[in-house]
């Protein structure tokens, strides 16, 4: 499809506004709907986006396995981490109270780490997910 | 104190080891890290069933939200138990594990294979130990999809059909256990199982109630393979690798089993689930059945580990009925059956993993001879499945004798007879594997006699020696298995 | 009125049902996994609709507003659907081995296959 001269140039409009869509509504699921969860699905479309149109190859060269898999890992380690942090700091696991001086900016900081963490993994998994679907049984040329 | 977060760290710690093991990417730091966890868990399990014993439940709120608000880790002498089961487990699974997977799962699998088992193992301990009904469900998924993706890591094809169709049915599970919560939500208002049983008391209208324990016990009963929601069974375990089976088989439907005892003692009470509802015969009837439908189909199978696999269907089968009963003697009875069975069948499919890996398979044309091939693990099977008959001396023996007593104090004969005649079955199914092993000539292509590496044939030892001190000892497991009936029946109203 | 009052449940039901029914009836693999999909949203629907309250704004608090729906039924719903998401997910990638490996998604065909194999 990257031939096709209308889509690539929709794609590259649209694709960056996608991005900082999901930017937005990852920080802004404390005010309206959003969250890590649908942040890191759109982030992972606007990626699917771009390799249905310029390639599978194309998209694996701008998000490379290795990243999304480490992005997988990390997610869920950032949200344990910040449990942990809460376990050292005095309180219990996953406290926000203790993670900031005082307890109301606690919790926006362990809101703002552990949705960053779910981003992260989920994005990561989305991804890998189409790598391996999209990348099973066929050669991995670009399509014409 | 660090002691203090142990039921949060029970379920944490495998659940931070699993990334941990998918970011090193090796097959030998995952064996290790997978080995330090779960021996880091028995250690902790142990000492919160110690702490829970002495001085009564143990209360953790999560993110230091008060419960009913926040989710409560609530660690009693129940959960705990079934928490030192499952890592004890994961903790014996280990060393057999090294030269199990090298042998069944493909080299650069290894590191997702240890990752899963960890998951899974999070999942499993994170079930037995919450308070929270949502909680629970979360922790439920975490355990079977890993279950599902591990199964499908076996050889045969047949394991990837296998685990579509434990995907299939166990997530309807799920989701059915989810409506059953979702129906005590609307009624109560709360999730916490504390405060649930407090206010189902209040409740005027018990047609939710109703409604929600049959979603909860049919969603369970998939999980546990309730007679008839067994199907899913007998090929997962058959088709999945070796080490897994035999976890499996020792946890996942006892921590479901579990779940549907806090169900019904803690959170329904006694007096609504058995005498206002029709769940004592129910369940009664369903045991019943299993014993006998599941032990009868196990003596015509063609495969070692199909045949025990069934053999599993019908030991649940006497679970449940002690929990038939309604009484805390029979629900002791289960749960001393849940520790002794778990422990019994663990030993059973890691010695059926250590044949398959010297014979080339479990089929029994394939273990013919065995008595003379690998002596050891011959006999061992044979001890076995004297527990799974319930022979005295044995592990078996003790929980069932616990049920036979519990029936007879319920005045409910019919259930000793059950008992005793599916004993009966059970001699049938173990004959099959004495008269293969010993009555038979080895196949031409047999192995010169010896027994399968120490790593393997170690820890399945271990378990059939701790099979027959139970037996012999059956004091501790039966003190503990009551007190853990009693935490559960407590709490009711 | 009672049946215009329930409306949310009746729709429960049917997707329930319709779920459930495909799941049974239906032998091709991945149209199980839509049919498991369908039961799974009845659920969504089941804890979702009670927790708007007749009259009651959205759960973010804000000045002038006294009625807030329930957020808990999101929070939980929103779980439940990034576990449907996952179990969708691992039973596709088991429908592409098992294509891979038996040549068919159809389970008339794979019990078949399984017993010419017996």
């Amino acid at each position: 499809m990257r031939s096709d001269i209308i889509l690539r140039v929709v794609a590259k409009i649209l694709i960056p506004f996608a991005l900082m869509f999901a930017l937005y509504v990852q920080f802004h699921g404390d005010f309206g709907p959003g969250g890590g969860f649908q942040a890191g699905v759109i982030v992972a479309a606007a990626v699917v986006f771009y390799g249905v149109i310029f390639g599978l190859a194309a998209a694996r060269r701008a998000v490379p396995e290795p990243l999304v898999e480490s992005m997988v890992a990390a997610g869920v380690l950032v949200y344990a981490g910040v449990g942990v942090a809460g376990l050292l700091l005095g309180g219990n696991f996953l406290d926000y109270f203790v993670l900031d001086h005082d307890p109301v900016h606690g919790q926006q900081r362990g809101i703002f780490w552990v949705e960053a963490g779910v981003a992260i993994t989920v994005s990561g998994v989305m991804l890998k997910v189409f790598y391996l679907f999209a990348g099973r049984g066929r050669d991995f040329e670009e399509e014409p | 104190m660090l002691a203090d977060h142990f039921p949060v760290l029970l379920a944490v710690v495998p659940l931070i080891a699993a990334p941990a093991i998918v970011v090193a990417r090796s097959g030998f730091l995952g064996w290790v890290v997978a080995l330090v966890v779960s021996a880091a868990t028995v250690a902790m399990s142990a000492a919160l069933l110690a702490r829970a014993t002495v001085s009564g439940p143990i209360s953790y709120a999560i993110g230091s939200w008060p419960p009913p608000w926040g989710i409560e880790y609530r660690v009693d002498a129940a959960n705990a138990l079934v928490a030192l089961l499952v890592s004890g487990m994961a903790f014996i699974a280990m060393p057999y594990a090294r030269r199990s997977v090298a042998a069944e799962i493909e080299q650069g699998r290894h590191y997702l294979f240890y990752a899963l088992l960890m998951l899974c193992l999070s999942g499993l301990l994170g079930m037995a130990l919450t308070g929270d009904a949502f909680n629970l469900f979360v922790f439920l998924e975490i355990s079977s999809l890993s279950t599902y993706a591990l199964i499908a890591m076996g050889r045969n094809r047949r394991a990837l059909t296998a685990a579509y169709q434990y995907l299939i049915l166990g997530t309807t599970g799920a989701t059915f256990y989810v409506i059953g919560i979702g129906l005590l939500y609307l009624v109560t208002g709360t999730l916490n199982f504390v405060d649930m049983a407090a206010r189902l008391a209040l409740v005027t209208d018990t047609r939710p109630l109703v409604a929600g324990l049959a979603f909860i016990t049919v969603g369970i009963g998939l999980k546990l393979a309730l007679f008839p929601l067994h199907a899913w069974l007998p090929n997962a375990y058959t088709y999945a690798p070796s080490v897994v089976s035999a976890f499996l088989a020792a946890t996942a439907t006892k921590v479901a089993i579990y779940v549907l005892m806090r169900v019904y003692f803690s959170v329904y009470g006694i007096d609504a689930v058995f005498r206002d509802m029709p769940i004592g015969p129910v369940l009664a009837v369903l045991s019943v059945a299993a014993l006998f439908i599941a032990s009868a189909t196990a003596i015509v199978q063609a495969d070692l580990k199909r045949l025990l696999a069934y053999s599993s269907v019908g030991q649940i089968g006497y679970i449940t009925l002690g929990i038939s009963l309604g009484s805390v003697p029979g629900l002791a009875a289960a749960m001393a059956h849940v520790v002794n069975h778990g422990v019994t069948k663990a030993a059973l499919f890691l010695l059926a993993g250590a044949m398959a890996l010297r014979v080339g398979g479990t089929g029994f044309e394939r273990l013919a001879g065995l008595g003379r091939t690998m002596p050891v693990a011959s006999f061992a099977f044979v001890v076995g499945g004297l527990s799974l008959i319930g022979v005295p001396g044995t592990a078996g023996f003790a929980s069932k004798w616990a049920l036979v007593s519990a029936a007879i104090a319920a005045g409910k004969w019919w259930m000793v007879a059950a008992v005793l005649l599916s004993s009966l079955l059970a001699v049938a199914y173990v004959w099959r594997f004495v008269e293969c092993a010993y009555f038979r000539d080895p196949p031409a292509d047999a192995p010169k006699r010896g027994e399968a590496p120490l790593e393997m044939t170690g820890p399945a030892l271990a378990l059939t020696v701790l099979v027959v001190v139970l037996g012999l000892h059956a004091t501790p497991v039966l003190e503990a298995a009551t007190r853990a009936a009693q935490a559960l029946a407590g709490v009711a109203r | 009125m009672s049946l215009f009052g329930h409306f949310s449940y009746w729709a429960t039901v049917f997707l329930l049902m319709t779920g459930l029914y495909i799941v049974i009836a239906r032998g091709n693999l991945v149209k199980k996994l839509v049919g498991l999909g369908i039961f799974q949203t009845s659920v969504y629907l089941l804890y979702v609709a009670p927790g708007k309250l007749i009259g009651g704004t959205a759960p973010i608090v804000g000045p002038g507003f006294t009625l807030y729906s329930n957020p808990l039924p999101q929070v939980l719903i929103l779980t439940a659907i990034v576990v449907g998401v996952a179990t969708l997910a691992l039973g596709l990638a088991l429908v592409v081995r098992i294509r891979e490996a038996y040549g068919t998604v159809e389970e008339d065909e794979l019990l078949a296959l399984d017993a010419q194999e017996d």
